[in-house]
């Protein structure tokens, strides 16, 4: 197949960016999009010209590294995949495929497409954890759990932390990602102790982040390469409100 | 050099419970004047960098991903085993070792195995503590599966991805101590070489990966946390970033590597596709427990596979092997379908395939049984290959998947370099020349939750805290790693890294492969030794030091994969018998299975660097005074 490319490429956080067009011509339709990519940066460095720099890493869909925003979609056009998963049999001989990085005030770029998520780990930091230090657990079986609430605990658990709910989101929220995990712990007895702090903080700093409100747009949950439900957040601004009045 | 194991006296039940009882502590007020390095931030680093912070040591961790959530681990699917014997049928701690022990075949420590037994159920508990949502039954209590051949059900799962929620527990509780300011948590570095002052680790060199520059870490003890090298294959399951630069630097600079060449073969991936193929991808073994794995009969059938009938297909491993069937472990089911290949009955277009059938389980099962054990590994299939497993036979290769051998450690993880730890698939410790399934993320969890803060206090007790960047062994340590850099930037610029690294994974898949010959063995070491020369000539690397720059990432780690293949096929070519993974063509049973020479080569094998010469082996003889070595069938 032929595909022509637009992709972003900026050398840094500071400097500003702009889309270059490249055009390959052998393109397998068996190929996954990065091994697209792959081919474009072996061209690129046999040019001389410096290759398009890009987060990935098990190409497996599990890892959260992969961050494309392909014709405006983030992870491009096939539900629940990851932009390592997704297959170039997905498009057509001659399809012309603009590339962008997340965009998003609290994912600066740092190159071409790569950008910095670590504000996603900060709002972990804030609570997203059962406080129990090594050794001082009981017997596993100790605590039963339900196992619809264990199978819907997993769902939310599930998140790859990707970002592609906050590239999605026409105000760049995290409201999903931290509605996830919220979902996560506050369906499990372990989580009971520290509900109410745990939703203060993330939710804390999430705004800290710079990320922005929800506003009911459900693009995150058609985005989400794991299908994380928009009830996570329903859930979270539940938790939040009895964390504030209860 | 004698290799002194430590392991500590005593029967075999009380080691452990004896080494305890005797080790010296840090007290409470001294644990925070130690920092501890932890290189690589998977299910063992992170467990190791949690505990160590909340025991109250001085934390810095550092992995190669944007976030410590991403190590590799969190690919790991199938489960964790563990001893609890919850399901009744007879499992115990006992038996879980024998089973490692006998898996591994004979090749591995019998007190690191059976110590890795009596940790796993107190894994479990720790795990559930935090929140991992294991499968379930309809009281409320844990479920279990039997698991890559065990006869127990001793395996603890959660879905299809195990390792993605233990991993996320161990960084829920990295991350909680990040905020408590006991972790200094540092994501994209790489470590590029090891300090040693006066015999002793203390500190590392690394590269940060977004602004170039290389930076200098101080620490009482370094606990590398890195992973396996299973990428010198090029095409492997692992991660594209996974590498043994860390590892390797460490070996460079005293510490031994021990067995490199027991490698794993996963039999069930999905197969090669064409030459742009980046990696492959795994699929859980469990498949195996319904699938049935089939060849065509006879050489030349290019039907469709619906269209060969019954009696034209062979469904080797049962026909081989009655009692144990298509469940037979990794390393035979691997084996015996590049053997069938190699007789010309493999299927698909590149003929590198064996069909895995569910046909017969949807006709006996229903169709909705099968999605809902397997519903989520099928729609993977479909996704890599656009073919839909309901209906066709999947096709299925052994692809690498684990790597065995790492850094030669004692029983206090610790390897031959004083203060310096290898922690989980990094180390060579338990798994012998053949990893059981389920037991990665066993061994990762044990060494890091449950070993290493009491192996690492003994250590620390006996050292001074202290000492800094300004130690001469920084400045030379740094100006290496900088010569290595503008090294690989002085390339004549013909062939990119991609292309070297494809090159040496070809040598190495077919010659230090599922199959070994003297032959090949001999052929690969020079084969490796001529590609590596002209990689330092020819290599071309674009961009510059001071950015982000992905290629020259890999560059480096390529490089040290081209010394890693040259003593995998060293250390192969030496061990002359067959066992586990390590498979010699000329030392077979008339059945054509692995024969082990236990009379000469029930050791491991612990390869010194020399610089400007080749390796120098070391063995560490294994005594077996528990368990009597048998030939392993599973007829």
């Amino acid at each position: 197949m032929r595909i022509q490319l637009n992709v972003w490429r900026q050398a840094g956080p500071t400097v500003a960016g702009q889309f270059e067009t490249y055009s390959l011509d052998d393109v397998s339709q068996d190929m996954s999009f990065l091994e697209m990519f792959d081919l474009l940066n072996e061209t690129l460095i046999k040019e001389g010209k410096e290759p398009v720099e890009f987060d990935h890493d098990c190409r497996e869909g599990i890892c959260g590294s992969c961050n494309m925003m392909i014709n405006g979609q983030a992870h491009g056009p096939r539900a629940r995949t990851a932009t390592c998963q997704l297959h170039m049999r997905e498009f057509k001989n001659g399809d012309t495929i603009d590339v962008e990085p997340w965009r998003a005030d609290a994912f600066p770029v740092i190159r071409d497409l790569v950008v910095d998520r670590s504000a996603l780990d900060r709002i972990i930091e804030a609570g997203g954890y059962v406080s129990i230090n090594t050794g001082s657990a009981p017997d596993a079986n100790t605590i039963p759990v339900e196992k619809d609430k264990a199978e819907a605990a997993f769902d939310f658990a599930a998140c790859i932390g990707c970002g592609a709910c906050v590239a999605a989101c026409p105000n760049a929220s995290a409201s999903l990602f931290v509605g996830a995990k919220v979902a996560h712990l506050a369906l499990l007895p372990q989580g009971e102790p520290e509900r109410k702090r745990r939703v203060l903080h993330m939710v804390g700093q999430m705004e800290k982040e710079g990320f922005g409100d929800c506003s009911n747009h459900g693009e995150c949950e058609a985005v989400c390469p794991k299908g994380i439900s928009i009830a996570g957040i329903a859930l979270m601004r539940r938790e939040y409100m009895k964390a504030l009045i209860g | 050099m004698t290799l002194d194991a430590k392991i500590p006296a005593g029967p075999l039940e009380s080691k452990w419970n004896q080494y305890l009882k005797n080790i010296k502590l840090v007290s409470p007020n001294n644990k925070r004047k130690y920092t501890v390095i932890v290189v690589g931030t998977g299910l063992a680093g992170a467990s190791a960098a949690a505990t160590l912070a909340e025991l109250g040591y001085n934390v810095k961790a550092l992995c190669i991903q944007d976030s410590s959530r991403r190590a590799h681990s969190i690919a790991a699917q199938g489960g964790i085993n563990a001893a609890k014997n919850y399901p009744g049928d007879g499992d115990s701690v006992w038996r879980l070792f024998y089973d490692t022990i006998k898996g591994g075949d004979y090749r591995s420590r019998e007190a690191n195995v059976y110590r890795l037994a009596q940790i796993s159920n107190a894994i479990i508990d720790q795990c559930v503590a935090q929140g991992v949502p294991f499968a379930r039954e309809y009281g409320g209590l844990l479920s279990n599966r039997s698991f890559g051949g065990a006869q127990v059900s001793r395996t603890f799962y959660a879905r299809g991805q195990t390792g993605q929620q233990l991993l996320l527990g161990a960084y829920s509780a990295l991350s909680r101590q990040v905020e408590a300011g006991t972790v200094m948590m540092l994501p994209r570095q790489e470590m590029l070489d090891l300090v040693v002052v006066d015999g002793r680790a203390r500190g590392i060199i690394t590269r940060n990966l977004v602004t170039g520059k290389l930076e200098r870490h101080h620490g009482d003890a370094v606990l590398l946390c890195t992973g396996g090298y299973g990428n010198v294959y090029y095409l492997s399951t692992n991660a594209k970033n996974s590498n043994v630069t860390a590892a390797w630097r460490c070996y460079k600079r005293g510490a031994l590597f021990a067995n490199p060449c027991f490698t794993q073969i996963h039999p069930t991936c999905i197969p090669v596709s064409g030459d742009y193929q980046s990696k492959l991808t795994l699929m859980s073994e469990s498949l195996r427990n319904d699938g049935r794995v089939w060849v065509p009969k006879n050489v030349g059938d290019k039907r469709a596979p619906l269209q060969i009938p019954e009696e034209d297909r062979d469904y080797y491993l049962e026909k081989k092997y009655p009692s144990f069937g298509n469940l037979v472990p990794r390393d035979v089911a691997s084996r015996n379908a590049k053997q069938v290949c190699d007789e010309g009955r493999g299927v698909g277009t590149t003929q590198l395939s064996v069909y895995l059938d569910f046909r017969d389980a949807i006709k006996r099962l229903g169709r909705d049984t099968i999605a809902a054990r397997y519903g989520n590994l099928f729609e993977m299939y479909e996704r890599i290959t656009d073919e839909n497993p309901y209906d066709v036979p999947m096709r299925i290769y052994p692809a690498v998947h684990y790597t065995m051998g790492g850094l030669w450690v004692d029983y206090n993880l610790m390897t031959t370099v004083p203060g310096l730890f290898a922690l989980g698939e990094c180390n060579f410790s338990d798994h012998g020349a053949n990893r059981l399934g389920a037991s990665a993320l066993m061994q990762g969890l044990a060494d890091g939750y449950f070993i290493i803060p009491y192996t690492l206090g003994q250590y620390l007790a006996g050292t001074a805290a202290g000492g800094s960047t300004s130690d001469a062994a920084f400045a030379e340590a740094e100006s290496s790693s900088t010569e290595t850099i503008d090294r690989l930037f002085s390339g004549r610029k013909k062939r990119t890294v991609l292309e070297f690294h494809r090159d040496l994974g070809r040598i190495v898949w077919d010659n230090v492969g599922m199959s070994r010959t003297r032959e090949g063995l001999t052929r690969a070491v020079d084969e490796i030794a001529a590609l590596r020369a002209s990689f330092w000539d020819d290599v071309t690397l674009p961009g510059r030091q001071d950015s982000l720059n992905k290629n020259l990432e890999f560059a480096g780690r390529v490089a040290d994969f081209m010394e890693l293949g040259e003593l995998m096929a060293r250390d192969a070519l030496q061990r002359e018998e067959s066992c586990g993974g390590h498979f010699r063509e000329e030392y077979q049973t008339p059945e054509g299975e692995a024969l082990r020479n236990d009379d000469d080569f029930a050791y491991a094998a612990a390869w010194q660097h020399q610089a400007g010469g080749p390796a120098l082996l070391h063995k560490e003889n294994l005594a077996f005074e528990n368990v009597s070595l048998s030939q392993r069938s599973y007829k």
